[in-house]
């Protein structure tokens, strides 16, 4: 990254964009942690499907709890899944691609098999599959969608590490008789770090997307800890008389899968150095 | 081109057998004995023998897969453990729900998103092409199943012009499609804000070769060198990303059909997994990665048709 | 009347910083049956100004001057009259033959598509004149090779496919850029004998860019070289070759392998490269890599001056020492 490029935020309105949302998000999820303007599992009876008002912002769900706490609350649930989802996915991806690129032969054709193979099943479909034997709740959902993190990785890292270890200055390297492990830490970790972050991102945002999929099915965080995919199933029985019940959850999905998607795609423009020199 | 297709078919099978035992393996050698899984709490010894012995589960993995094998060739796909139906009856029946809606989605998703993508590719880098990527943007941000509740909220709630769910089978021909028109529109719009980037980018690609501004040399006009040289070109890419989409489409298809509570193969998965029914749950996985390998297959073979270049040098 | 005229032609890109020369001041006159030729490192604005001629700049770059073709201003017309022209008029050659055909077409169709387009041809009779271009250009069983496609042909073949395109309308002026740079030695060879016997029987102008003193040699008439987008020296071919006033010209003949050159003899070449267009001086521009530069070669544009016929565009012009 030039230093060029940081100092022209202006002329990246995805980048700028996608980060103040994230961030946004980011501080919401942490306030969570020490206020919200209710306790969100706090039920209230006497004061259930109110409209949203100056009381209850954004008004209260079926028990009186209030939808503003839960969405905070529930926005930790959120960003959790991502970082469990894309930690599960880099870790064994990445190593994985290594792996695959460095050795090459008989590991790579498996690992790269292995990853197609993974690509041709529907993942939302085997993370129903595995969250139905492990049983439903957050971890396995999380797990599941991580699984399914692992080929998207390692197909991203193998081709990235490839095209570094082709480069004159892995040669030169080699030449000067640095090992495998040497090279792959010094050479090719710090050029591919850029684009996993990127894909990183992305696949932040997709796994938000997917537990909130699972969990709308009741396949993915139990009750009664708050997230925004349970609280769209729960609405949907209330769709005819509180409506603000299906919209809101749905709303801060929506505003936070584009929020890291935005910042990945920043990221990537800014990365990039095809894109890079074409915009100069 | 016989004989590679002929390769590739074999390829196929093998891709396919693999997946089945994926599939066994996962549900049946993994920790836990199916019965006691399907009976969960309720069961006892006897009723798990019993149910052991009636769906030969007291044989060795290895017979049961190949038993599995066997009938999903013949076509006797088993019994369904909690209809006590014949799962093939079963699933022919979903197939009638979700393929139609499938295909809905599928048309749908093209017609919005080639026609934007091209739009944007050739008014690059002015207002309507920020418009249609900002479209793309918000499309695949949003939940589809949550796009199908608010679809249910203004076409049903507040306008009352389609049904909020159900579906009241074929022979009411009109209403049943009336039915799936929501739910296609809900599962088609984050395919279509994917397919109109791609398309967007592909044909920006298409625009920079060659063999464009040899068709400009030519005395073509702008909109005759897109529609007689470009698209064809950026055909490619927006073919593969169609057949990927079907696997999305089809897992997409297991929250919608819940959304709208529609009779299809995803609600049939989903109910068959709360109800533990792994004979049904292990046949339809099985008949969804095949569709979606088949498809990928099918998409190369169309490439072939696409790209002269790609009809020999294959391997 | 020339066929072709260009006046006082240049082309700007423009950037953040503003308005980029990358052609700086072309004129020339090009007659029914002759060659001019363009020639210069890559770099140059020598593709630049066939573009330009031919009214297919990128959107960032715009031409100013005139470009006449029998007397009607091309930089004046509007798109339908260019397209009208483009192609029937006046046609183009590129330099890669494999990537300037589209991929997914028979060739048939390909050179079948101008006919059609300008003039009204039914496909059936397009693909019958197809047949007799292809034949005109040199490719045997020439009707068989219609269905082919790109892919299908060899690079010297793709390159007479591309010619025979150029030719369908028969046009006024055809511009080739680069024609046989792609090509094996024997091919080029064999695509420069088409190209002049095309030029002496049909009477076409053409304008022939190319790196490649050889290929300009044995086809231009008259030769510009060029240098920064500005032409450093041009006249008769034979005179400028022979006299080489300018000592950019003396440079690029310097850094051909001369017939006695042995193995691991290191070739003479120009030192320095060719600097990007908004690294160039004022002045002149090969100032900065010119053996003889003097502080007046930056500052100020060299007067052209002509010496044994040939017209150099240098303060300090004259025979290699």
């Amino acid at each position: 990254m030039s230093a060029l490029a940081m100092a022209r935020p202006y002329r990246r309105p995805a980048l700028v964009a996608g980060a103040v949302i994230t961030a946004t998000l980011a501080a919401i999820a942490l306030l969570s942690l020490a206020w919200t303007p209710y306790p969100p599992a706090d039920i209230d009876i006497a004061a259930r499907l109110q409209g949203p008002s100056a009381r209850h912002w954004l008004g209260t769900d079926q028990f009186g709890r209030d939808v503003l706490s839960m969405l905070m609350a529930g926005s930790r649930n959120s960003f959790a899944v991502g970082f469990v989802a894309v930690g599960i996915g880099l870790t064994l991806g990445v190593a994985l691609g290594l792996l695959a690129a460095v050795r090459g032969g008989i590991v790579d054709e498996a690992v790269m098999r292995l990853a197609d193979f993974a690509f041709a099943f529907p993942a939302v479909l085997s993370a129903i599959m595995i969250t139905a034997w492990l049983g439903p709740g957050a971890v396995n959902a999380i797990v599941a969608i991580g699984i399914f993190n692992i080929p998207v990785f390692a197909r991203l890292t193998r081709g990235s590490t490839l095209q570094v270890l082709g480069r004159d200055f892995v040669l030169a390297a080699r030449a000067a008789g640095k090992d495998g492990a040497r090279i792959v830490i010094e050479h090719v970790l710090p050029n591919i770090v850029g684009i996993l972050i990127v894909q990183g991102t992305i696949q932040f945002a997709l796994a938000i997307l997917a537990e909130a999929g699972l969990a709308y099915l009741g396949l993915g965080t139990q009750p009664p800890n708050p997230s925004w995919g349970k609280m769209l199933n729960e609405a949907q029985t209330f769709l005819h008389r509180s409506a603000w019940l299906a919209i809101f959850p749905g709303a801060a999905i929506a505003i936070t899968v584009l929020g890291f998607n935005l910042l990945g795609d920043g990221l990537r423009d800014l990365i990039d150095p095809r894109l890079r020199r074409v915009r100069r | 081109m016989l004989s590679f297709a002929i390769r590739r078919l074999l390829g196929l099978v093998l891709t396919l057998l693999a997946a089945a035992l994926v599939v066994f393996i996962v549900l049946e050698v993994l920790p836990g004995d199916p019965a006691a899984v399907m009976l969960g709490v309720q069961a006892t010894p006897e009723t798990l023998a019993a149910l052991r012995a009636e769906y030969g589960l007291d044989r060795p993995a290895s017979v049961r897969f190949l038993a599995w094998i066997g009938g999903l060739v013949t076509g006797d796909l088993g019994i369904s453990y909690t209809y006590r139906v014949p799962v093939g009856g079963l699933i022919a029946e979903r197939l009638a729900v979700t393929v139609p809606l499938a295909l809905m989605a599928i048309a749908l998703s093209t017609a919005i998103a080639l026609p934007l993508g091209v739009f944007a590719a050739a008014r690059h880098d002015r207002p309507a092409d920020a418009a249609v990527m900002g479209f793309s943007q918000i499309g695949v941000a949003v939940p589809n199943f949550w796009f199908g509740l608010l679809l249910v909220l203004l076409f049903s709630i507040t306008l009352g012009w389609a049904p909020s769910g159900g579906f009241p089978g074929w022979s009411t021909g009109g209403d049943a499609i009336v039915a799936l028109v929501l739910p296609a529109i809900s599962l088609a719009l984050p395919q279509a804000a994917i397919l109109a980037r791609v398309t967007r980018s592909a044909v920006l690609d298409a625009l920079g070769e060659d063999y464009v501004r040899t068709a400009r040399a030519k005395g073509l006009t702008r909109a005759a060198t897109l529609r007689h040289h470009v698209l064809r070109n950026a055909l490619i890419p927006v073919v593969t990303i169609t057949g990927l989409q079907f696997s999305f489409l089809l897992a997409g298809a297991i929250i919608i059909e819940n959304v709208f509570y529609l009779p299809g193969l995803g609600r049939l998965v989903f109910q068959a997994i709360s109800q533990r029914d792994l004979i049904v749950v292990r046949d339809v996985v099985v008949l969804l990665a095949a569709m979606v390998i088949i498809i990928n297959f099918a998409v190369d073979m169309l490439y072939a048709v696409i790209d002269p270049r790609l009809r020999k040098r294959r391997r | 009347m020339s066929i072709l005229e260009a006046e006082h032609l240049a082309v700007s890109i423009a950037t953040e910083t503003g308005a980029l020369p990358v052609v700086r001041d072309i004129s020339f006159r090009l007659d029914r049956g002759t060659t001019l030729g363009l020639v210069g490192e890559s770099g140059s604005g020598k593709s630049m100004t066939a573009l330009a001629l031919m009214r297919l700049l990128p959107e960032i770059a715009t031409a100013t001057g005139a470009v006449r073709l029998l007397g009607e201003d091309l930089l004046q017309a509007d798109e339908d009259r260019l397209c009208a022209v483009r192609g029937d008029r006046m046609a183009m050659v590129f330099q890669e033959p494999m990537t300037s055909l589209n991929p997914v077409h028979r060739i048939g169709d390909q050179i079948a598509e101008t006919l059609i387009l300008h003039r009204g041809a039914e496909r059936r009779a397009a693909l019958e004149e197809a047949a007799r271009l292809l034949d005109r250009v040199g490719i045997g069983t020439a009707r068989a090779r219609l269905a082919a496609y790109p892919h299908q042909l060899s690079g010297g073949q793709r390159q007479r496919v591309m010619i025979a395109m150029a030719l369908a309308c028969r046009p006024d002026v055809v511009i080739a850029d680069e024609p046989t740079s792609a090509l094996d030695v024997t091919v080029q060879a064999q695509i420069v004998d088409l190209l002049r016997g095309l030029v002496e029987e049909i009477g076409l102008a053409l304008i022939l860019i190319s790196h490649d003193l050889g290929v300009i040699g044995r086809l231009a008439d008259r030769v510009m070289v060029m240098y920064g987008g500005a032409v450093m020296e041009e006249g008769d071919t034979r005179t400028v070759f022979a006299v080489r006033a300018h000592p950019y010209t003396q440079g690029l003949f310097a850094a051909l392998p001369s017939r006695g050159a042995r193995k691991g003899k290191r070739l003479a070449v120009i030192p320095g490269t060719v600097p990007s267009p908004d690294a160039l001086p004022p002045g002149c521009p090969f100032y900065g890599r010119c053996p003889r530069g003097q502080d007046v070669c930056r500052e100020n544009t060299p007067p052209a001056v002509a010496i044994d016929g040939s017209l150099a565009r240098c303060f300090f012009p004259g025979p290699p020492p």
